[in-house]
């Protein structure tokens, strides 16, 4: 008797089983169309890009420089070249500093110090960007009296010196142990076993963390809002303030204009194009080697 | 430091099958290393206690002993590699033809020029082709006469039985070579700066039987131009191959004879339970 | 001496990072040092922002950051989550890796390309679909009570939320992947379904990893500038209702940074970045403390 109803109650009926198994469904259906959700925007964004945007992007927007406001026409030429210059500058700074200071954290340092420095690059690396524009305005902007750019250069570097630093490690990290000590067993001098041989074989994932680092950069606005400021001419000085392709596409954004409307859509088209190069470029190097 | 004589060596004849025959008597000559009560501690604990022995040159030296015994430490205090781990510390005095490599203001790196390595696994650097590895260490050490590199480079491979097998392909890269040749490679790199001596580390426990073959021929052949110091655990790699053996257990030297000697009729107990088999 | 010389190099380097740190803090600090010593702790509270009578007060903008952050975690974190679960336990390897890519090029994207297509095509959409419905049946609840202008706090949020969802996708994916295959056949072996074994034995297991990614996220979303501003409506006000604009700490030093006329106005603004600051740094900090304890020291890479 008892056995009977004791296993009939853990057996679940028939209709238990059911409900179980619908409910199963039901969730598998959710969770794939979050997924669906998730991906959606990058395709509505990148999809109004393309829409709004190629058909303005032509010979003239890529050398013309922006009319004045109201008027029609124009280019963002200024904003191109002054991003690739502010891009230049930070890489000056930020590589390296970041290279080498992640050759320090991989090839010298001692745990302890090493947990710390560590620790902060991530702290910094989660300041966010319009502090970094603070920041370096009160360094190089009050000092010297003007917005420059390389106020601008100098806030997107340090912005990329914890993250170049990060990269850099841990690829470092990665080459074997072996190769050191085969490099120290033939009397090679440290340092050139570090540069030579140590940085040359994780010169790939170094390379790529300089990438990522500055298609994140590139596209950054705030940081420059108060210390390259932007420009509507060329700049031929870096210490006068230098246009860049976010910030005048913030201006017209926000602008009542419609004109400068389309020709911020073009101008985003043109940063996505890079920001995405930059990463399918990387991407392609990560494939040639596979991780060791 | 005395120059080698740069000719090739002999096409190989194939030594006989691996025996314990005596090999021709050498004249007696100074030994390499002359080490007095060498003592190693890796922070507090010992790992070499008071070793004494005459390590001779121009033989092939094989050091034997269960895992921990201190074998690899012992070898790699020969020059000096133990200091990569922070926190070492050395007694005694160990001199190689008479200098003292641990005296005050000598530069590890020139000792380990004097006194190269192979490792277990053989680790030709992944971006370098055939013939950047053999003439890294040169190179790096600010050699740049092309036509000196050029000799070395074929004298070296020519040494480690490379060279006929790599000499149509020096641009390759350095590891799309075999394991068993990859190992050649890196003794031609150490082989390359002209030391004075040769430190291999379980060169062939990563090879299979055919490669390990090969090693044992090409330490035979070392022998005349080089002082070859050999870890093993493979004892019967230890018999074939050395002129002299060590045994050590625990940290410290147990006995040091003719190979022959060592393991036909050992003096000490340890040393025979060891050889024969019962234990390590 | 080129050894001793290039390691004093490499040191150097190391160190700007401490040095970094000490100058982000000195520079916030000491140019907020009027504005602190002017308004004291009340400052967090007031909630007056008045540069005509050089009187300043953080507490609607600490407000718009918070709210508009919340929303961005209450949309962000489940869809998160839930995609999360599909990449790890549901989808089959050729959907997994394109799935990948999508949301990691979304990361890629600037924010001030969200701020305009939120612009141009979010709010439009926004405004005559979801929120006049929205309106239409809830519109007596006061969260959804006032005019809908399109640009708002619920507009932020939502911005904020799809800026967010890669690092809590990303994040939360790692932390499923480390739950052993061990628990997950515990309870495939008692005769659960798919979905019973999720609940009981990864996502149990997972949770304090997941809450690390939501603080993460968290972080993310209070330091978004860009497209923020360009949604939110830059109102300093504390309103009910999700439709009213609002205005964020990061937004308001974007736009009135450059415009600050007087001394008093520009050290309000470098009090208020300070206390943006320490708040990212303090959630940060959490976020990081709650996730190493869980990949065992693994990289912290935000």
């Amino acid at each position: 008797m008892e056995t009977q109803d004791i296993l009939a109650a853990c057996r679940p009926s028939a209709r238990q089983q059911a409900l179980r198994r619908a409910k199963n469904r039901v969730l598998a259906c959710v969770m794939g169309m979050s997924a669906v959700v998730v991906m959606l925007p990058l395709f509505l964004v990148l999809y109004f890009l393309i829409k709004e945007g190629a058909s303005s992007i032509d010979f003239h927007f890529f050398t013309q420089l922006p009319k004045p406001a109201g008027e029609v026409g124009g280019g963002m030429a200024n904003g191109i070249v002054g991003s690739l210059v502010l891009l230049a500058m930070a890489a000056a700074l930020g590589v390296p500093i970041g290279v080498m200071g992640g050759v320090y954290l991989a090839e010298y340092g001692s745990d302890r110090a090493n947990t710390l420095v560590r620790f902060l690059a991530d702290v910094l690396n989660g300041v966010p960007s319009i502090v970094w524009g603070m920041v370096v305005y009160a360094m190089l902007v009050v000092p010297f009296k003007t917005f420059s750019a390389y106020a601008g250069g100098v806030a997107l570097g340090l912005m990329m010196i914890p993250l170049v630093m990060r990269t850099t490690e841990e690829v470092l990290l990665l080459v074997p142990q072996s190769y050191r000590e085969a490099g120290l067993a033939l009397g090679i001098a440290r340092w050139k076993i570090i540069t030579v041989i140590v940085i040359k074989t994780a010169l790939k994932g170094i390379i790529t963390g300089i990438l990522v680092a500055l298609a994140r950069v590139a596209g950054e606005t705030a940081p420059l809002l108060f210390t390259a400021l932007g420009n509507n001419f060329w700049s031929h000085n870096l210490s006068q303030p230098i246009a860049a392709l976010p910030l005048q596409i913030f201006q017209y954004s926000i602008s009542p204009y419609d004109d400068w409307h389309r020709q911020a859509w073009a101008g985003a088209l043109v940063l996505m194009l890079l920001i995405l190069g930059i990463n399918l470029f990387v991407r392609l190097l990560s494939r040639d080697k596979s991780a060791s | 430091m005395p120059e080698a004589s740069i000719e090739p060596p002999p096409t190989a004849t194939r030594p006989a099958v691996p025996t314990a025959e005596p090999k021709s008597p050498a004249p007696e000559e100074s030994p390499a290393f002359d080490i007095r009560g060498f003592s190693l501690w890796y922070g507090a604990r010992q790992a070499l206690n008071d070793v004494t022995i005459k390590i001779p040159a121009r033989r092939v030296t094989a050091i034997i002993g269960p895992s921990g015994c201190g074998k690899s430490t012992f070898l790699r205090a020969l020059n000096r590699m133990h200091e990569v781990t922070p926190g070492t510390r050395i007694e005694g005095s160990l001199r190689l033809f008479g200098d003292d490599l641990y005296g005050a203001g000598v530069d590890p790196a020139s000792v380990r020029r004097r006194v190269g390595m192979v490792f277990q696994k053989s680790n030709p650097f992944p971006t370098m082709s055939i013939e950047e590895n053999v003439l890294v260490g040169l190179r790096l050490n600010g050699v740049r006469d092309r036509g000196f590199l050029r000799q070395r480079l074929e004298e070296s491979l020519r040494l480690s039985a490379l060279w006929e097998e790599v000499k149509d392909h020096l641009r390759r890269p350095g590891v799309s070579l075999s394991g068993g040749q990859q190992q050649r490679l890196c003794i031609a790199r150490a082989l390359a700066v002209q030391p004075e001596v040769l430190l291999m580390d379980e060169p062939c426990s990563a090879l299979d039987p055919i490669a390990t073959a090969r090693i044992e021929e090409l330490i035979q052949l070392l022998r005349e131009k080089f002082t070859v110091v050999i870890v093993t655990h493979n004892m019967q790699q230890a018999a074939r191959s050395s002129d002299k053996t060590a045994f050590f257990y625990l940290g410290r030297l147990i006995e040091f004879g003719e190979t022959r000697n060592l393991f036909t009729s050992p003096s000490n107990p340890q040393t025979e339970a060891y050889v024969s088999g019962r234990f390590g | 001496m080129p050894d001793i010389s290039f390691r004093w190099l490499a040191m150097l380097a190391a160190l700007t990072i401490l040095g970094l740190v000490a100058l982000v803090g000195w520079e916030l600090y000491s140019g907020a040092q009027q504005a602190v010593r002017q308004f004291g702790p009340g400052f967090l509270v007031r909630s007056t922002w008045n540069p005509v009578s050089d009187v300043y007060g953080a507490l609607p903008f600490i407000y718009g950051t918070l709210v508009s952050s919340l929303i961005a975690l209450v949309i962000a974190v489940p869809l998160g989550v839930a995609t999360a679960l599909f990449l790890t336990e549901m989808a089959p390897m050729r959907i997994r890796q394109p799935v990948i890519t999508v949301i990691e090029m979304l990361a890629a994207v600037p924010s001030v390309i969200f701020g305009l297509w939120g612009i141009f095509v979010l709010i439009p959409w926004l405004r005559d679909h979801l929120y006049s419905w929205l309106k239409d049946y809830f519109g007596y609840l006061p969260i959804f009570g006032g005019p809908v202008y399109g640009v708002g706090m619920l507009t932020g949020g939502i911005i904020v939320a799809i800026m967010i969802l890669p690092i809590i996708t990303s994040v939360s994916r790692e932390i499923l992947r480390s739950v052993p295959d061990l628990q997950r056949e515990a309870a495939y072996a008692l005769g659960a379904t798919h979905w019973e074994v999720i609940r009981i034995a990864v996502l149990s297991y997972a949770r304090r990893g997941i809450f690390g990614a939501a603080v993460l996220g968290l972080g993310r979303a209070l330091g978004e500038t860009m497209a923020v501003t360009m949604v939110i409506g830059n109102r300093p006000q504390i309103a009910a209702s999700l439709f009213a604009p609002a205005y964020t700490v990061a937004s308001v030093i974007a736009n009135e940074f450059t415009e600050a006329t007087t001394d008093m106005y520009l050290s309000a603004l470098f009090e208020l970045g300070l206390v943006l600051l320490g708040l990212t740094i303090l959630v940060n900090i959490v976020a990081q403390l709650m996730l190493r304890a869980l990949t065992g020291g693994a990289s912290g890479r935000t």
